[in-house]
């Protein structure tokens, strides 16, 4: 054997993709998405591309599998996938690549199962389509690729259609889907990013097994630089359109190059929490002076009387002291919005009582009840959906300051000038509609709504966790500032456990509709009493 | 899914008794006494009266609505003075001529309206878009009275290929042929409105689901463009479709006034035409009733294939 024929030397990168650029057109202007992006994979390499939403990185991914949207266009470079251009690749050509030599696994499990076909239907069409399976042993081989993708009971889930199973059950069907035919890559766009942190590792464990499995390359595209350094071996780090970094993955978190590579890292209390390094800080309040406390809280969902009844919480205790911040966590569906929402009072519950400042809330009269209204204030998760879009600026952050007459009518423009500005934004954003803002500007207008108030206690709920990184730091920034200036008391629901230990003064662990744990936040943390507590600190890393 | 059905079923009955009432209402909202009506002007006060009480038009509403409803129940909608024959009689018989022209109408325009949009939506913006685009815009625009006297003129007048009024030859006819011959015409024109909201109805459906992030991924999975479009797209956009052609079923059952007065097609419009004209109140009141309880049954039929189509009924 020659030297040039042993493959473990001169090995040719499965993926090569040289100088690529591409540009949108938009109302005849062309914006460039991806520019001169350089990158190789290898054989059985796993490779993940981090960045901002917006960076371009799913873009990069999408011209991989030559699916561009309509208006998009490589306009440089080349993308060599073993050895072939497949810029110049025919549209009969492409269906012998996709799903069967390049597989992918989509973002958003809710949306990219048809809802109309059962498992089967969906994941035979790929193995029969690609001659991976015949007619007769189709059933034997869905089982068998499921199975592979973590599904425990394939065979009872052939016949079930998309709504019948969890976040986490329909990650696995495309994971199935996606690597059915042993594709030589896989590219998986954000494959856990909608799905909680205990069953996220799980899923990013089946992708590992049968990437070595089957040696098969793997571009993990992500948000996360802590979960990327985690699983791949090379991270690219992309920001608007460039690769602004590339190196090995171990390297990239303890010694990163650039200067964004390095705001990144800093910005993420996820990667604190993994090395260990959160920033906690203990704050003053006094714990004898509740503000919200919540006894026995009940509440059961049941539409009609012959439907089974859902439990949504059983037993739900709850102090929260004037001036802290309280974190309630847990998984979806563990009950912790149920709770917002009648701390809120936009649910009743079934038995229990609320407390605020003392009173009641079940028991309000109507001037209590907009009084209690004014007082305690909602932020929520998704700033493109709280935010009315047919109303400016403006009329959001003055329609409570209107409905409430505080301060006089001609003052109040001025007013939501100064709110803005409190908030970290220009007083001209008034003008605009929420279309015209970016995510972060979107959850300030919501902060700021909620402020013009000037509410005692704000229930935040996952406030930041639809943010970019660096977004959600600036935003928790605010958040801290603004609890220290006005004596502000939040209840922080969310998931992530990392802003948890670096936000919060006391922690409630919720599961299954109850409290399974709580503490003073250092302490549940570094010595977590329940099972579920410190699955939940493994699954992110944290122990 | 069957006790979906019952369960639908058991709903129409407060609908049905709504339709009843109304349609009893209408008759006392409209204004002139039937015993005018009857009688004309000259009559006496004791002659009224005495039609008054037979009729049982002395009585208080309320016994007049259940001696109403008491009456329908056994098929009695009382006798058309235009036709001088039983209302039931005459409203099934033109009932079934509207079904002549209505059935193979929504299912000419169903076909084709839906090929068409598909067609349509698979290259949006292209030529063969545009083109559709265009001419759907076109016969929606069109009111059908204009397009059925443009075809007798061409067809009928011009060409002499078809016959252009009433339902068959006066002279031996009445034989199958004969009746399709005469019926061509006004079927045509019925479908194509129909066919024009059909066609857009799909379009627009189908370029909705198509942008969606299950059709992305099916392409990304090697399936080819017509697994894409007919096995994925298609089943996500026809329960809107559905709707549309179940509205269209219903306008075209209930009687194109227009189009069957137009071709004077004996049915059900036409028929409602003529008892408005004569103030055959019997009859109008029949055809009204009818054609409210064949639009319930046909948006029950609907909300049923709906559920054939939606999973989350189907399999619960």
């Amino acid at each position: 054997m020659t030297l040039e024929e042993s493959p473990q030397v001169f090995e040719q990168p499965l993926l090569r993709v040289t100088d690529l650029s591409i540009e949108f057109t938009r109302d005849r202007e062309r914006i460039p998405a991806v520019i001169d992006a350089d990158l190789e994979i290898l054989r059985g390499e796993v490779v993940a591309i981090v960045g901002e939403s917006g960076s371009g990185k799913s873009t990069l991914a999408m011209a991989l599998l030559g699916l561009l949207a309509g208006n998009g266009d490589v306009v440089g470079g080349t993308i060599e996938f073993d050895g072939r251009n497949v810029l110049s690749v025919s549209a009969a050509e492409w269906l012998g690549i996709r799903g069967k030599r390049i597989g992918m696994v989509p973002q958003d499990p809710m949306s990219n199962l048809n809802p109309m076909k059962r498992v089967r239907d969906q994941l035979g069409e790929v193995l029969l389509r690609h001659g991976k399976a015949t007619r007769k042993n189709l059933e034997a081989e869905c089982c068998r690729v499921l199975e592979r993708a973590g599904i425990s009971d394939p065979k009872s889930r052939l016949d079930q259609y998309p709504h019948q199973l969890s976040g986490g059950l329909r990650q696995r069907v495309l994971i199935a889907i996606g690597t059915a035919c042993d594709p030589e890559l896989l590219i998986a766009d954000e494959p856990t990013s909608a799905l909680d942190v205990t069953v996220s590792a799980r899923i990013l464990d089946q992708i590992a097994e049968i990437s070595q499995r089957m040696r098969m390359s793997v571009l993990l595209i992500t948000h996360d630089l802590g979960l990327a350094a985690e699983r791949a071996d090379k991270v690219i780090v992309m920001k608007h359109g460039r690769i602004v970094e590339a190196g090995a993955a171990a390297e990239i978190l303890s010694n990163p190059r650039e200067s964004y590579t390095q705001m990144l890292v800093n910005a993420d209390p996820g990667i604190r929490a993994r090395m260990g390094e959160s920033i906690t800080v203990t704050r003053e309040f006094d714990e004898s002076d509740i503000v919200v406390e919540v006894a026995d809280l009940n509440k059961t969902f049941q539409r009609r009387r012959r439907d089974t009844p859902v439990v949504a919480n059983k037993e739900v205790n709850l102090r929260v002291p004037r001036g802290s911040t309280v974190a309630l966590v847990g998984e979806s569906g563990s009950g912790k919005t149920t709770v917002s929402r009648m701390l809120l009072k936009l649910e009743e519950p079934s038995s229990g009582s609320i407390e605020f400042d003392g009173r009641d809330i079940q028991a309000l009269s109507r001037e209590q009840l907009a009084d209690f209204r004014k007082r305690v204030q909602p932020i929520f998760q998704d700033p493109y959906s709280s935010l009315n879009p047919m109303m400016t600026v403006r009329a959001i952050i003055r329609e409570g300051m209107d409905l409430y007459k505080i301060g006089r009518a001609s003052e109040r423009d001025r007013r939501v000038g100064e709110l803005l500005e409190q908030v970290g934004l220009a007083p001209e954003i008034a003008k605009r509609h929420p279309a015209e803002l970016s995510g972060g500007q979107r959850q300030r207008v919501a902060i700021a709504r909620a402020i013009s108030m000037e509410p005692e206690v704000l229930v935040c709920d996952e406030p930041v966790s639809a943010l970019d990184v660096l977004v959600q730091q600036q935003v928790l920034q605010l958040l801290r500032e603004l609890q220290l200036e006005k004596q502000l008391t939040y209840l922080f629901i969310t998931h992530d456990l990392a802003v948890v230990k670096e936000f919060a003064d006391y922690v409630y662990v919720m599961h299954q509709g109850s409290i399974v744990e709580e503490g003073e936040t250092l302490a549940l943390f570094e010595d977590p009493q329940m099972e579920y507590t410190t699955q939940l600190l493994a699954a992110a890393r944290m122990v | 899914m069957t006790r979906f059905i019952l369960n639908r079923l058991g709903q129409l009955i407060p609908v049905l008794i709504g339709v009843t009432i109304a349609v009893f209402l209408l008759r006392q909202i409209i204004p002139g006494d039937a015993v005018d009506v009857l009688l004309g002007g000259t009559a006496s006060q004791e002659e009224r009266d005495a039609l008054r009480e037979s009729l049982g038009l002395d009585k208080n509403l309320f016994v007049q609505y259940f001696t109403y409803l008491g009456n329908i129940l056994q098929g009695d909608f009382g006798r058309s003075s235009t036709y001088n024959a039983p209302v039931l009689g005459v409203l099934i018989e033109r009932l079934g001529n509207t079904a002549i022209l209505a059935i193979p109408a929504v299912a000419i325009a169903s076909v084709v309206g839906v090929t068409a949009g598909v067609w349509a939506s698979r290259k949006p913006n292209s030529f063969r878009d545009r083109s559709i685009t265009v001419s759907v815009l076109i016969l929606t625009s069109m009111p059908s009275f204009w397009l059925g006297i443009l075809l007798i003129l061409f067809f009928g007048l011009q060409l002499g290929w078809l016959p252009v009024s009433g339902k068959q030859s006066l002279i031996g006819g009445g034989d199958f042929l004969d009746v399709a011959r005469h019926a061509l015409l006004p079927i045509l024109t019925l479908a194509a409105w129909s066919l024009a909201v059909i066609t857009r109805m799909t379009r627009t459906s189908m370029l909705g689901v198509l942008s969606s992030d299950y059709v992305r991924s099916s392409i990304a999975r090697g399936l080819s463009k017509n697994q894409v479009v007919y096995g994925h797209a298609l089943p996500n956009a026809i329960p809107a479709v559905i709707t549309v052609i179940g509205l269209q079923a219903g306008f075209q059952l209930s009687g194109a006034v227009l189009t069957e007065t137009v071709f004077s097609w004996p049915g059900i419009g036409f028929a409602l035409a003529q008892a408005i004209s004569n103030r055959d109140m019997e009859l109008l009141q029949g055809g009204i009733l009818m054609i409210a309880v064949i639009f319930v049954f046909i948006n029950f039929f609907v909300d049923v294939l709906y559920a054939v189509f939606n999973p989350k009924v189907k399999v619960s």
